[in-house]
């Protein structure tokens, strides 16, 4: 690989006193699915809006195809593919139309037709944008986003709104993006969504990065742990001398043994279940979830305190994962 | 690679002003604003003689108002509203994640302007020739450039309202200015019946002005250089002023 696709160093934004973007540094390369996530007012939006040259850096670099998007954004645009978090369409436009629209600002844009049809609003081809379902308006936007043949394409909340069936359309769409080669940054809420698509997840917390990796680095835990579902409120002191190790219940029926995982430790946790007639949820060992790793990550002090108050001393973030 | 990408450009500006055109013909209120309004003034005034019109037949003193208002419709009522809605709902901020450059989208929306101005000046001239009467004694050359430039200054003074202001407060500004400009730049009746302050505030406005302009050609009578100084004066500080406060993000 020789130049990435994108480039973000040091990248610091401020809205008066308040730094939304605090010194970030991503790369993406071509034919890469990066997936930002973090909660609200983590600073994913202002990232992209970077990227895209809406929003002037304060400081730091951001290259996209090796282009300033600010500096070059006419060289840029034709070659770049978004999706904002909301509207963006004429309200009182059809689908067909806006398609028809986008298409004729790209030299050699896909078919409007087939694309609508592909997105699946093919029913709703003369329907007024501002009628338009919420899902309906969210795949409008991302068939507008890749109706130019980007190379690179930037999606801000893609499947926001979107039933199952629509979002795993989207994800095929997203997913085929990547197969094209086409370098795809993407923000998301949703955990399985990062897992699912992305190459690399990158956790964005006040601004900051404070992990970044595969899926399958940032979910095996340093020293495998066991982790299990039950019913809630299970006697965990009596759990934890009988398999040997600490049990915490993580959030109600939700539970993670710190011990080293072994047959005879599974054996223990399944005969103490069986002795009080517990019904197993699920069970995974050596790896946690992609959920768990967000939210240590990305806890805040200020809501940490009820709902998670049996949760023992919360771990720091590594130094290596950052 | 990146040569053979390149935006074709005509394309592009064609197809965003046929889209605008369209969005114009969607909306019925803008369409009762720029053509209900000026035609009605020009058409129920002109047979029913309640107006002062300054001892002149009462056509020959509507059709350079009209012609001024439906100007005005367009660019400060029409436009206005339109475009504060396009950058209220983030379309304004979308195009400036397309290829197309932002004097495109300009040059689309002043072509989508134009040619409801077209037809708003065929179906005035058309109305006062054909059913009323009207025969100007000249203005060929002067009426149709005075127009122009006007339509240029109150395009700019809406987009100024748009880009500035929210989309609900550009809908009740522009309105009621338009209102308040109908009353007192004597386009539908002789400004002279007006208090003399109020009439020199309308003749210093830019429909009073265009419709003089207009007036005193279409009367044969040249050029009247200072209310046109004043239109063109009116556009040169919307101008300015609206590239320095246009926000093309909501």
């Amino acid at each position: 690989m020789s130049t990435p696709a994108i480039e973000v160093r040091g990248l610091t934004k401020r809205y008066g006193p308040t730094t939304a973007v605090d010194g970030l540094d991503l790369e993406v390369g071509h034919g890469e699915t990066l997936a930002l996530l973090g909660p609200n007012g983590a600073g994913k939006t202002t990232t992209i809006e970077c990227c895209e040259g809406f929003r002037r850096p304060d400081a730091g670099i951001v290259r996209v195809l090796g282009l300033d998007p600010r500096r070059d954004g006419a060289r840029l645009r034709p070659r770049l593919g978004l999706m904002l978090q909301e509207g963006g369409v004429y309200p009182m436009a059809r689908p067909a139309e806006v398609l028809r629209l986008f298409a004729a600002y790209y030299a050699d844009p896909l078919d409007p037709d087939a694309l609508l049809e592909r997105v699946g609003l093919d029913d709703a081809r003369r329907t007024r944008f501002r009628d338009l379902s919420g899902g309906q308006k969210q795949r409008l936007s991302l068939a507008l986003a890749v109706i130019g043949r980007p190379e690179v394409v930037f999606l801000d909340e893609p499947t926001a709104g979107l039933d199952p069936a629509a979002r795993r359309l989207a994800w095929d769409h997203v997913r085929e993006l990547r197969d094209q080669g086409v370098a795809v940054v993407l923000t998301t809420h949703l955990l399985d969504e990062a897992e699912e698509l992305a190459d690399r997840v990158a956790i964005v917390d006040r601004g900051r990065l404070v992990a970044l990796g595969t899926p399958d680095e940032l979910t095996h835990g340093e020293g495998g742990e066991l982790e299990f579902s039950a019913r809630p409120d299970l006697d965990i002191a009596d759990l934890s001398r009988a398999v040997g190790a600490v049990v915490e219940e993580v959030r109600p029926g939700r539970y993670v043994v710190r011990a080293q995982n072994s047959p005879r430790l599974v054996a223990a946790l399944a005969t103490w279940l069986g002795d009080r007639d517990v019904v197993l949820g699920h069970l995974q060992a050596g790896k946690r979830s992609l959920e768990d790793v967000f939210l240590r990550l990305t806890e805040r002090d200020e809501v940490s305190g009820g709902g998670r108050a049996n949760r023992r001393a919360r771990p720091t973030v590594p130094e290596d994962r950052k | 690679m990146t040569a053979d990408r390149r935006t074709p450009m005509l394309r592009a500006v064609f197809a965003q002003a046929a889209m605008e055109l369209r969005m114009v013909l969607r909306s019925p209120e803008s369409l009762v604003v720029t053509l209900g309004i000026p035609l009605g003034i020009l058409g129920f005034f002109s047979v029913v003689d309640v107006l002062p019109t300054a001892g002149r037949p009462a056509v020959e003193f509507l059709v350079p108002g009209a012609l001024a208002i439906s100007v005005a419709a367009t660019g400060l009522v029409a436009v206005a509203i339109q475009t504060a809605f396009e950058r209220k709902y983030g379309v304004l901020k979308r195009l400036g994640g397309t290829p197309l450059p932002r004097w495109g989208f300009l040059v689309a929306k002043g072509l989508a302007t134009a040619a409801v101005l077209a037809v708003q000046t065929v179906l005035v001239v058309g109305l006062a020739v054909g059913a009323l009467g009207w025969s100007p004694a000249g203005g060929g050359l002067i009426a149709p450039v005075a127009v122009l430039i006007g339509a240029v200054t109150f395009t700019a003074l809406g987009l100024l309202m748009a880009g500035a202001l929210r989309a609900e407060a550009t809908l009740a500004l522009s309105n009621a200015l338009f209102l308040v400009l109908l009353v007192i730049s004597g386009v539908a009746f002789d400004a002279g019946t007006l208090p003399d302050g109020l009439a020199a505030v309308g003749r210093a406005l830019p429909v009073g002005a265009l419709g003089e302009v207009l007036r005193v050609a279409f009367s044969g009578e040249g050029l009247a250089t200072a209310p046109l100084a004043v239109v063109v004066g009116w556009g040169a500080a919307a101008i300015a002023l609206a590239t320095r406060t246009f926000r093309w993000e909501p």
